[in-house]
């Protein structure tokens, strides 16, 4: 991730991402529910596909490997990214060293 | 783990987008995610 | 181009969910107190209460439900004598815990023990800044608990500890005192909204906020609320324009619900009542199987339309307020919340009749006596050498199952 200045912040999509290990994933017929044990927050993936980026980060070598095995075209990768940097931004998504 | 250099916390909406500056406006995160704490539930202690 | 979007998370959720988020569990109806307005008419411990075992088959189908979060209160639910066993157990099991306490026995052993917990939040109940509001509806002695509870868990390292008030027409004036008393503990403040519950049908005349108390509520929240909580318990007020944090829904039944220390299982604690009752975990599928399927809760998850309420302008940002303030005040759940900020909650409490008679709680724990229990502490070790009597099925006592005896002085209690 890296950020240009105080105000934005971008979403790196071409490293190594997953899930924080204090989050529980529920998925539900609109998305998911997504709970940090640590920081008590939930977040609702409001969209099932971003559940199946979410769920495949681990698993990728990139964030943008993700979401194209998660069925994203191009043209989408942006409005996925910002959701994946709100992710990052409250620690339920973290950078792994693959 | 790497560390991450998040700076302050920025609302989703102002999360620019790099590659198009132009739909920026039109692009919102907030349609995709929305974050409440565990305590914004009514009905509960 | 403009990408599509996804729907407000309200829309989402009317229609329920398969397993709850949170959810309120009242462990116990004893108490050593006895509040005023207490929403589950607690003081008498109910005989029929769920056995330790019960309360773990509770916790393993919320675990495997992934219900990520359950609220413990009661009555006082550290008065149980499996309390602690069940607090590990729970956080052992994937599911984390706040509970709800007025105090009395967090001990400087409690809190260190709860520090060490990440899983654990604790919520002190207090209702004044200072003793003479506070003990007037909590009963003398309680601030006294409740900040003693609070300087504990500060000396013990303890985390986000919680505040907790019931506003009121005497706290209301002291909203910046009770940030300032949050603060010196290095607390987070919660206010929440006092309901016609329990016995707070009782003082809800003279005890709910004003009008203009709550216009009073509201802008404060708005200026000095970033980090306190609400519960989300004044939705209703998102009426005079922007929306307080939270989902700003009625969560009961469709989210949230409660479990009764009898096992029963209620849209929500404010709602204990036969009309809300949706089942009891003792039945077959237990718990799950009330979430999922009882009458109750397939009907609260059907689209609500507004009824009386549905040419209002600001319907869609209050959705008709609290049903649970509707029905203890007598008032027609399609229509006004008691307290609508329009104020037509308040003109139809006017126009009917003085002699209108409002539904009663289905059961009342109450003591008849409504004194306040002395607890006398023991030494842990002084415990563990007795044999425990079993506890009676007929028993009512409050501290019914548990031993305690005087650490030497000749001390009184009830």
């Amino acid at each position: 991730m890296t950020t240009t200045d105080s105000a934005t912040i971008v979403m790196d999509l071409d490293r190594a991402w997953d899930l924080h290990p204090q989050v529980s994933v529920r998925p539900e017929p609109f998305g998911a529910l997504l709970y940090h044990f640590g920081t008590r927050k939930l977040s609702f993936l409001k969209d099932r596909r971003l559940l199946a980026v979410v769920q495949a980060l681990a698993y990728a070598p990139t964030a943008r490997a993700a979401c194209l095995a998660a069925g994203l075209g191009d043209n989408e990768l942006p409005r996925y990214g910002r959701a994946l940097a709100v992710l990052v931004q409250s620690s339920m998504v973290v950078g792994r060293t693959p | 783990m790497s560390q991450l250099h998040a700076t302050s916390p920025v609302p989703a909406t102002e999360i620019q987008d790099e590659e198009n500056p132009d739909e920026q406006s039109l692009i919102e995160a907030d349609d995709l995610i929305e974050e409440v704490s565990i305590d914004g539930m009514c009905g509960v202690y | 181009m403009t990408a599509p979007t996804a729907p407000p998370l309200v829309d989402l959720f009317e229609r329920g969910l398969d397993a709850p988020i949170c959810l309120t569990w009242e462990l116990t109806y004893a108490c050593n107190l006895a509040c005023a307005h207490c929403l589950s008419s607690s003081g008498r411990r109910d005989p029929r209460e769920l056995s330790t075992a019960e309360a773990k088959a509770v916790i393993d189908e919320l675990e495997a439900m992934q219900v990520f979060y359950v609220n413990i209160g009661g009555g006082e639910p550290t008065v149980r004598a499996d309390f602690w066993e069940l607090l590990d157990y729970a956080t052992a099991h994937h599911v984390g815990v706040k509970f709800s306490t007025n105090g009395v026995r967090i001990t400087p052993d409690a809190a260190a023990r709860l520090a060490s917990n990440d899983y654990v939040d604790v919520q002190i109940s207090l209702d004044g800044a200072t003793a003479d509001v506070n003990d007037a509806v909590r009963g003398a002695g309680s601030y006294a608990t409740a900040l003693r509870a609070l300087e504990n868990l500060a000396a013990a390292g303890m985390r986000n500890f919680k505040i907790s008030v019931v506003c009121t027409r005497h706290n209301i004036p002291q909203l910046d005192d009770f940030k300032a008393l949050a603060d010196r503990f290095g607390a987070q403040l919660r206010l929440t909204r006092l309901r016609p519950s329990g016995r707070g049908a009782d003082v809800w005349d003279e005890l709910h906020p004003t009008a203009a108390q709550q216009r009073e509520l509201y802008d404060w929240l708005l200026a000095h609320g970033e980090n306190v909580l609400t519960g989300d318990s004044f939705f209703h007020l998102s009426a005079y324009g922007e929306a307080l944090p939270g989902l700003n829904l009625c969560g009961a039944g469709r989210v949230v619900c409660l479990i009764d220390p009898v096992g029963d299982v209620y849209a929500c604690p404010f709602a204990i009542h036969d009309e809300f009752l949706a089942g009891n975990v003792r039945e077959a599928d237990g718990f799950s199987g009330v979430w999922r399927d009882s009458e109750l809760f397939r009907r609260l998850r059907t689209p609500q339309h507004g009824g009386a309420c549905a040419s209002c302008a600001f319907y869609d940002t209050c959705k008709g307020g609290c049903m649970a303030a509707k029905f203890f005040t007598g008032l027609p759940l399609d229509g006004p919340d008691p307290e609508c900020v329009q104020g037509y909650g308040e003109q139809l409490l006017a126009r009917r009749g003085d002699g209108t008679r409002v539904p009663k709680p289905s059961g009342d724990h109450s003591r008849r006596s409504r004194t306040t229990v002395d607890l006398v502490l023991t030494r842990r070790e002084a415990v563990e050498q007795r044999v425990r009597p079993p506890v009676s099925d007929c028993a009512e006592h409050p501290l019914a199952g548990l031993d305690l005896t005087p650490t030497g002085k000749d001390t009184a209690h009830a």
